[in-house]
Order: structure tokens, then C-alpha cells, then sequence
């Protein structure tokens, strides 16, 4: 087999005591052919190496010549971090060989003097960002600059397709497909629920007459072994922190060589963390992973796990992704996974050897994650992954690309759109849609033609569009990219003159819920928070040992739609009890007894008094973005019938709305008619916050507000407060406006799941089951007890905060 | 609901929009309406939507609609830029126009339009004085007469109940007041920022605009960007 390699690469698996895997040699046969690749194989299946063999085999081949280096292999990803590790990976084989090849990367954190050296020099193989290749694309030289490209490899390319992110990537591979007709694509992805749809993305229109495309599958590895823990302790009612099962799981990173303990937030995180430190009697090494750590602390952790210098890293989302760092031999999911492709991925990093299986424990955080993670673990059994969402192309980053090609070169109208539609999210893109997207770029798209003279982009005598100044095209260029950050503050230590190291970056929202004094934990320490200055919140070192909790929070992420599906048919089929532990078992009979289990397809509703007021709870288990979106129009709802609802609380498995009055006799079918998704949202979401927050973030990647200018940067708070101006200026007097059509797409989709609401809406019809109660019932209690805990945040929160402030004014008066 | 008080001893409302109005003089005061901000921009390259002078007149012809006052008052930075006259539209101009025609209509001059109203209807004063009460653009520290000025887009940002939200607002001692910006594109400045320092006697009083009510708010819920 080996023999299908040139000699310095059979000898260098040789040397190394391997074969190439049949994956890796079917990956040069086909790029031997031209062919557009998928490459779908698991974590630690040699699947970064098979991406890059044939480009190095290519390289290696190649005669010595005079002409000016040109760039042979781009290779993107989703990670800043992940290029910088692929480098070394890449590197260590290409030294190892002894091959003459030059292999650089870069992202934002380049430095100007290495961008513009790579410019003038390219590499052989670039490792670089989806926003770095946008940014290439606005730049004069490109065309030139990737003529002689002969690969583009992009990988972890199932964790970028939907977003924002992918459909700019998606763009500028339509571009590249224009200046290197002959480039290869390829794809490195994990296993997914539909390669085809996943290969139909990466080549989008751009066939190559005579080569199909085709998809290139890994040898599977031994079947993980997943096992959810039951614990000594009573599994909590409710909760995410999973502290009743820590001791266990201090156990398991015992036993194991080293383990990934993933939470689902950075505060879970920083608990999860702070509890195995004090249960850490044997003093194991156990480090700290998390988005919001500055990025030494983090290239700390993640040289100490290559070293193999640890026993345990708690981490988040963070290290989902292909990094691989050492001999990880355990994988712990703390509370539930929420998915089971993200659970397979991330009992992917566990085991780096095909032969032998990954190891997992799952430890729930509660009752009813008791039953999502039954479900999951069954899931990855029978090797069943979520349905992925494929996007259609948000407008606002076609405005970006428009920019940026006028930015590069002139265009012709009609080519540019031909271009455009080769990009897969973008296929089913109509011409008044392009036309307004075109206008937009040039004029701001408003309805009265008055900013004719300030164009950004024009029309030349020579019937191409181009951009109309060079100042213009710089603007642009320094505004690249398609993610929107929360509003972060810097975390700093007070230093002696003003402000001292930085620690990481937290959202603004937490300070808001702080008072200054109070401590918290971050990054496995208790600071006390002594106040912001500009960007920069100021901490101080604290002893306290009983540090404030702000909101420990759910996942982010919703339960997906697939693994709620099986968590209702675990409920309904009490041969599978048998996996679960007594107490939930108990629960669920008591549940069955004294109202009922929810259906696998239809809609449980309990109605009882409880305290001085009357609850409704549901149990559509479609994931909390779906339920407090469904609340919240209930509400209204219930509020024009006169019941008198006073707050409501959703969760990934319930929603629950209380009220003044009781809500048994109402008429539930019509409660819950489909027609529920049409005026009352629309009417709600002009007014909301969430669609403030959408139209920001359009306004940012179409370019209609700036994050930077020449010669500043905005802070986050400048750029909110004056894109909420222009949203409520805009909305009274061009509602069609291009960037509110935008908004309100980002919005349904991302922060309401309006279409999982209609599809669940659509499943239930007519099988609505109400069961009236004298009390709570089983399932009702972990929300009973979530109640209070945390602050629904409603429309009209601000307003409500004025109106406190102003009793205290009013009291002062009083007392005054 | 407009909040009710008086400053330097004169009956004032302070109404939800951000308009001051003197009840004795039948005069409705706005401050900071930057007209035609949004072509200031766009001449820069940035293509915000125009319709912010449109939107800026549309709420005062809501609060003149609302008072029918004798007076009304542009307390300076009416126009956003020099230029301004040149851009702003006929339609815009007409309302202008209308509100000049039926009641007298004077522009104090600010830092943003020093020349006046650069040909639009009205006329132009450097400031007005009711009793004891000075109008004019820029707050004056250290006066010992009472004065209502604008200038610096007063903003508060109120902290209660573990949240915290940020609006325009009136700041005021009862002798002295800022009035918020009115027009649709101004931004506001934290009232916690230096540059209020010394313009007050003692803590002073923030009004801030809620929907369709003024709220009073101690100094000690107020905090900084």
C-alpha cells in the first residue's frame, strides 16, 4: 500500500513505525484527478495529514524553477487557534522529510511587517481565517496574488457551513473559483447526518466538467463507550452544576491518564473547576479552559496538556474543535450535552488510537438531564447525529462582499451575480434580491434616492462598478469580517498606576449584576470587583471564600431537536426506565401516577393553584430559545383573555406561565393555533431588544455603522447606542429597509427559533392533552424551584428598572 | 406623564421627550437637534439612513401639537454642520416653514450652527432671559443666576434591581438645568462624565425619559459608562 506514495513520504511512515491509512492514500489518488474532496473521518484518523499529503506530494515533485514564489494551498479555518496548531503539525512532517517547503499562517494577530512580507513572498501553504480570505478578496492584488492556486483546504468545515462565518467563506470561494478555475476544494470534516448536503456546500456551482466531486470516508474507529453517572447522591431536582456527583467524578479523573471534563458555560466552568480543586486531596494537576481566559493563560493550558503535565482540563466549546492536545484518555460531559453530534465530537477527543474505543461518562445535572443524557448515550450507540440547518445566505454579508469586490477590482454586474449564485447559500439568490443588495452597497438602499452624490461604489463609463474612493475602500477593509462579539469588558488587576494585567474578557451584562465589593470567581480565582474604568473592569485579589453567583445559567446551546425527540420516547417506553436510576424512576411513576408522561407526539399541559397564584406548565421539550419565544406570545395571548399573567419561565423541557387568575378552562387548541407565529410575534418583535441586537450586529457586517475607523476604534457601548438610534429611525420611516429584512431573518432564526415553534405548533395540532391538578405535579417541581431564581428578561426590563430607581427617589423624598 | 417642577422659581414640565416647557411664557424648549447629521455622515462615506431630520421635526411637531405654544425655542445645535441648509430637504423645509408661520420661532445659537439658521425661518438670539432664568446653548459654571442650557446630550445610565439601563435625561440642581438632546441621531454623554463637574450645586437631580413618562433619579443611582 505503501508503495502508492512518493519514496521520502513511504520512508517518513516508515520511519515512524506506520502505514498511511487508506483514506490518506485515496486523498492523493483523487487529487491526482482534480477532484473536489469531502473527508469525512474521525478525531485522531490522521484526517489534517490526509488533507495536506497531496499538496505536499505536489510540492515535493515540483522542479526547481525561476519564477516568483506563488501560493500553491490555502488552508482555512474556523479557529485562529487551530492554524497555529495545524502549522505545527504540518511543520514537524514537512521538517521531518526534509521537504522544501514553506508554510506560514495568518490571522488578525499578524503582524503588519509578516502580511505585507507575505504579500510580496507568498508561501506554499497559507493557514489563515474565513475572515483573513474576505479580507484578501477587498484587496487590489488578489486576482494576481491566487492565480496559481492549486488547493484550498477547508477544515472543521460541519462547525462553520451554518453561520454567518460560512457564508462569507462560502463567498470568497465562489471569488477563488474565478481567479484559480482549476483549485481544488477540499473539506475535512467530522461525521455528520448528511455528507451530500455537506459536499454540495463546499463546491457549491463550480463543477468541474468530468470530475464529480466526491466524498472520501475515514475507517471508523471502535465504538466509544459512553456511560451516564449514577450517582451515590439523590440526582438534584433542578440545577446545572452537577455538585451532588463531583466527588464521582473527582474519581473517574483519578482513575484515568488524563481527562476533559466539558461544561456548556464558562461560569459551570469556573464552578466545576473551584469543586474539584477542593475535593483535590491528591493535588492532581487540573487546569482551566474557557473562551473568556486571556489567550496566554490559554496557550498555557494548552502546552501544558501537549507536555502531558495534566491530569484534568475543565473546559467549554473551546476545545470542541480538532486541537490535538495529548493523551486524552477520558472524556467527562458535565450536566447534559444538549446534542449528540457536538457529544460525539467531543468523546472524540478522547483517544487519538482507532483501535481502541473513546471513553465518556456523562454526569446529568438534574432529573430530567438524567433522562437527556439516557438519551444521548443511546444516541451515540446507534451512531445518530442532529440534522444539520442549511442557511440560505444572509444578505448583510453579501452587502460585505459586494464592498469588498469593488474594493478589489472592477466588476460587471451580471458576472458578479452569475459569481455570486456559484456560492451555495447564495444558489437560490433572485435578481431584485441582488439588485437591492447592489444598491444598498452603493446608496444606503433608501427610498428616496438623495444620497445619489455620496455613492460609495459607481458605475464607470465603461459600464463596471468600482469603488468611488480610495478612503472608502480603506473603511471597508478595516470593518472585514462576519462575527459580532458581545459587548466584552477587559478584566484587569488594579495596578499601582491605574490599570494592571489583564486576566480575560467578560460580557458587560455581569458587571451590571455586581455591585462594587462583591467577589466573584474567574479563572479559578475570587476577585472583588472594584469598578469599571472605559473598557476595563478592575479586580482585585480576594480571600473571600463565599464568592456572589450571578446566574450559573443553562447551556447556550438549545436542546436539539433530534435528541428531544428521543427523550420523549424514553419517557413513554418504560422497558428503557431500566438504565435509569431508582429516584428518577420513582419520579417518572409519580409523574405517571399523579398527572402524565408526555407523549412522544403531543403536547402535555398542567394546569393547578399553587402559593396565591394559578400555573400553566408545558412540556414541549423543543429547547429553551423555542419556549421563551412561545411564552412570550402565550402571554400576550393570555393577557388579552383576561387572565392576568404576571411572569413565565422557560427551560430546555418546560415552559410555565403564572397568573392571577386560573387558566384550566381555556380553550387550548386555540391557545396554541399556529396563527400565534404571525401578528402577535411580529407586533413583539419590533419592540424588542433581541431585534435591536440583530439589527447591530446587520448594520456592523453590511457596513452601514462602523466598528473602525482610520485612526480609532469605537467601544462596543458608542456603536449600540447609535445603532439603536438608527433602527428606530429607520423602522418608522423604511420598515422594508434591506438591514430590518435582515434583522428580522437573524432574529426569527437564531435568537427565537420561530421555525421550530411552527413545526412543534403543526406536530401537537389537535392532540393537546390538558390535566387539570389539585397541586404541583412531579415534573412541574424543578421549575417551581427555578422560579425566582433567575430574571426573565422581558421588553420592557429597562423601564422597570427606571421605575425602582425612581421609588428610591420618591422614599428619599419621603424621608428627606 | 411629564414630570413638574421649577427651576430658579419658574413652574416647569419636564416632559417625556426631552422638550422643556415654560408654563408662564407658553414656551417649549428643545435642545441639541443636529438636523441633517445623517448627511453629514453619508458626505463621509457612511450611508446612515436620511431620515433623521424628518424624524427629529415629526417629534416636535408632536410636542408643539401637544403644548400650542406661543414660543418655541431651539436651545442651539439645531443644524448639525454649516452646511446643513444646503442639504435638508423641501419637505423638511416646509415644516419649518409652518411652525415659523404660526408661532415665533427662535434659534439660540450653538457651537455646531454659530451662524443661525442659515436662511431657514426663524430668528436667531445669542440667548433669552424669563426672570431670573437664562436660555442659551452652552451651560455657564459658576453663574449665580439660574440658567437651562444644552449642549452636552445629557445621558444617564440607572442601575436597580440587579439591572441597568441607559437613556437620555434632564440633570438638574433647581436652579440650573441641562435639557437631553432631541434629535433622533444625537448621542448622549454620561452625566457621571468630568465634563459635568462644578456646573451644579450639590448632587444634582436626573430626569430621565422613560416611555411616556419622566422619571426622577437620585445621583446614588446613577453610574458611569
Amino acid at each position: 500500500m505503501a508503495s502508492a506514495l512518493p519514496a521520502p513520504f513511504s520512508n517518513w511512515f516508515a520511519r515512524r513505525g506506520w502505514s498511511p491509512r487508506g483514506h490518506q492514500l485515496a486523498m492523493a489518488r483523487e487529487a491526482e484527478a482534480g477532484r473536489d474532496v469531502l473527508l469525512i473521518a474521525p478525531t485522531g484518523g490522521g484526517k489534517t495529514l490526509a488533507g495536506f499529503l497531496p499538496s505536499l506530494i505536489e510540492l515535493s515533485a515540483r522542479p526547481p524553477r525561476n519564477a516568483p514564489p506563488s501560493l500553491h494551498t490555502l488552508y482555512i479555518s474556523p479557529l485562529k487557534a487551530l492554524a497555529v496548531d495545524v502549522q505545527r503539525n504540518l511543520l514537524t512532517p514537512v521538517a521531518e522529510m526534509g521537504l522544501a517547503v514553506r508554510v506560514e499562517s495568518r490571522t488578525g494577530d499578524s503582524s503588519v511587517s509578516k502580511k505585507a512580507r507575505q504579500r510580496v513572498s507568498p508561501p506554499d501553504i497559507l493557514l489563515t481565517t474565513p475572515e483573513q480570505l474576505a479580507l484578501f478578496c477587498a484587496w487590489e492584488g488578489a486576482r494576481a496574488y491566487f492565480e496559481d492556486l492549486s488547493c484550498i483546504i477547508i477544515d472543521e468545515i460541519h462547525a462553520i457551513h451554518s453561520s454567518k462565518r460560512g457564508d462569507l467563506l462560502s463567498l470568497g470561494l465562489a471569488r477563488l473559483a474565478q481567479f484559480a478555475p482549476n483549485a481544488r476544494r477540499v473539506g475535512l470534516s467530522a461525521t455528520v447526518d448528511d455528507p451530500d448536503k455537506l459536499l454540495g456546500w463546499l463546491t457549491g456551482g463550480t463543477a468541474k466538467p468530468g470530475v464529480e466531486p466526491i466524498i472520501i470516508r475515514g475507517e471508523a474507529g471502535a465504538a466509544p463507550v459512553v456511560e451516564v453517572l449514577l450517582s451515590e447522591n439523590k440526582v438534584p431536582w433542578a440545577g446545572h452544576t452537577a455538585q451532588h456527583a463531583m466527588a464521582e467524578v473527582y474519581a473517574a479523573i483519578e482513575s484515568a491518564k488524563m481527562a476533559l471534563v466539558f461544561v456548556n458555560t464558562r461560569w459551570q466552568a469556573e464552578f466545576a473547576f473551584q469543586e474539584l480543586w477542593r475535593l483535590n486531596d491528591a493535588n492532581l494537576p487540573i487546569a482551566l479552559h474557557h473562551g473568556s481566559l486571556a489567550a496566554e493563560q490559554r496557550r498555557r493550558v494548552e502546552a501544558a496538556m501537549a507536555k502531558g503535565a495534566l491530569r484534568a482540563v475543565v473546559c467549554t466549546s473551546t476545545l470542541d474543535l480538532g486541537i490535538d492536545w495529548g493523551e486524552v484518555d477520558l472524556v467527562i460531559q458535565l450536566a447534559a450535552p444538549k446534542g449528540s453530534s457536538r457529544l460525539v465530537q467531543r468523546i472524540g477527543r478522547a483517544n487519538h488510537r482507532l483501535d481502541e474505543p473513546s471513553r465518556a461518562l456523562l454526569a446529568p445535572a438534574s432529573r430530567f438531564e438524567m433522562l437527556e443524557c439516557r438519551a444521548a448515550a443511546d444516541a451515540v450507540a446507534a451512531n445518530a447525529f442532529d440534522g444539520e440547518v442549511y442557511r440560505i445566505g444572509a444578505l448583510d454579508v453579501l452587502a460585505q462582499h459586494i464592498m469588498g469586490c469593488a474594493c478589489s477590482q472592477p466588476f460587471d454586474l451580471v458576472a458578479l451575480y452569475d459569481e455570486v449564485r456559484t456560492a451555495s447559500p447564495f444558489a437560490g439568490l433572485s435578481w431584485e434580491d441582488y439588485e437591492r443588495v447592489v444598491d444598498f452597497v452603493s446608496t444606503g438602499g433608501y427610498a428616496l434616492k438623495v444620497y445619489d452624490r455620496f455613492r460609495r461604489i459607481v458605475k464607470g463609463p465603461d459600464g463596471l462598478w468600482r469603488v468611488r474612493t480610495a478612503e472608502t475602500a480603506q473603511r471597508h477593509r478595516m470593518n472585514v469580517g462576519a462575527i459580532v462579539g458581545a459587548d466584552t469588558l477587559t478584566l484587569r488587576t488594579a495596578g499601582r498606576s491605574g490599570a494592571g494585567r489583564k486576566i480575560g474578557e467578560v460580557e458587560e451584562w455581569y458587571f451590571e449584576a455586581l455591585d462594587i465589593g462583591d467577589t466573584f470567581v474567574f479563572a479559578g480565582q475570587v476577585w472583588r470587583f472594584e469598578g469599571v474604568k472605559g473598557a476595563d473592569a478592575i479586580v482585585t485579589r480576594s480571600a473571600d471564600k463565599d464568592p456572589k453567583v450571578v446566574s450559573w445559567g443553562g447551556s447556550k446551546f438549545p436542546l436539539s431537536t433530534y435528541l428531544a425527540a428521543r427523550v420523549r420516547r424514553l419517557m413513554t417506553d418504560e422497558a428503557a426506565w431500566e438504565g435509569l436510576p431508582a429516584d428518577v424512576v420513582e419520579w417518572l411513576s409519580a409523574q405517571r401516577d399523579h398527572s402524565a408522561l408526555p407523549h412522544e407526539n403531543d403536547l402535555l399541559i398542567e394546569t393547578f393553584p399553587h402559593g396565591a397564584r394559578h400555573f400553566m406548565i408545558c412540556y414541549p421539550f423543543e429547547g429553551r430559545l423555542a419556549h421563551t419565544t412561545l411564552a412570550m406570545l402565550l402571554t400576550r395571548r393570555l393577557d388579552r383573555l383576561g387572565v392576568g399573567p404576571i411572569g413565565y419561565l422557560a427551560n430546555d423541557y418546560s415552559l410555565s406561565i403564572w397568573a392571577m387568575k386560573p387558566m384550566d378552562g381555556l380553550d387550548f387548541d386555540a391557545l396554541f393555533e399556529e396563527d400565534i407565529l404571525g401578528d402577535d410575534l411580529e407586533a413583539w418583535l419590533e419592540e424588542s431588544v433581541l431585534m435591536k441586537r440583530s439589527f447591530r450586529n446587520a448594520a456592523l457586517v453590511a457596513g452601514l455603522i462602523e466598528r473602525r475607523f482610520p485612526g480609532e476604534r469605537k467601544s462596543g457601548r458608542q456603536v449600540t447606542f447609535s445603532a439603536d438610534l438608527i433602527y428606530d429611525v429607520l423602522r418608522r420611516h423604511q420598515p422594508d429597509h434591506l438591514l430590518l429584512q435582515c434583522a428580522r431573518a437573524d432574529a426569527a432564526s437564531g435568537l427565537l427559533d420561530v421555525s421550530r415553534i411552527g413545526d412543534f405548533l403543526a406536530r401537537v395540532k389537535s392532540r393537546i392533552r390538558p390535566k387539570r391538578l389539585e397541586h404541583v405535579s412531579p415534573f412541574a417541581v424543578p421549575t417551581l424551584m427555578e422560579i425566582g431564581r433567575e430574571r426573565a428578561p422581558g421588553v420592557s426590563a429597562g423601564e422597570m428598572v427606571l421605575e425602582a430607581a425612581a421609588a428610591q427617589a420618591l422614599i428619599a423624598e419621603a424621608m428627606g | 406623564m411629564t414630570h413638574l417642577m421649577t427651576i430658579a422659581g419658574l413652574a416647569v414640565a419636564l416632559r417625556p421627550s426631552g422638550a422643556l416647557w415654560i408654563e408662564t411664557e407658553r414656551a417649549l424648549v428643545v435642545a441639541d437637534l443636529h438636523l441633517e447629521k445623517g448627511s453629514a455622515y453619508a458626505a463621509r462615506g457612511q450611508l446612515l439612513p436620511p431620515w433623521d431630520t424628518r424624524e427629529t421635526l415629526r417629534r416636535l411637531s408632536v410636542e408643539i401639537e401637544a403644548t400650542d405654544p406661543d414660543l418655541v425655542i431651539l436651545l442651539g445645535d439645531t443644524l448639525h454642520d454649516g452646511a446643513a441648509g444646503t442639504r435638508i430637504g423641501e419637505d423638511e423645509i416646509a415644516v419649518i416653514s409652518d411652525i415659523a408661520a404660526r408661532r415665533r420661532l427662535v434659534w439660540v445659537v450653538g457651537n455646531h450652527d454659530a451662524e443661525g439658521p442659515q436662511g431657514l425661518p426663524g430668528e436667531a438670539a445669542a440667548d433669552l432671559v424669563f426672570d431670573g432664568l437664562v436660555l442659551r446653548h452652552e451651560p455657564r459654571p459658576g453663574a449665580d443666576h439660574g440658567w437651562a442650557a444644552g449642549h452636552l446630550h445629557p445621558c444617564a445610565k440607572v442601575r436597580a434591581q440587579g439591572g441597568s439601563t441607559r437613556r437620555r435625561c434632564f440633570v438638574t440642581d433647581g436652579m440650573r438645568i441641562i435639557l437631553p438632546a432631541f434629535g433622533a441621531y444625537a448621542g448622549g454623554l454620561n452625566v457621571r462624565d468630568a465634563a459635568y463637574a462644578g456646573l451644579f450645586e450639590g448632587d444634582p437631580l436626573a430626569i430621565v425619559l422613560g416611555r411616556g413618562r419622566s422619571w426622577p433619579v437620585l445621583w446614588t443611582s446613577l453610574v458611569g459608562d
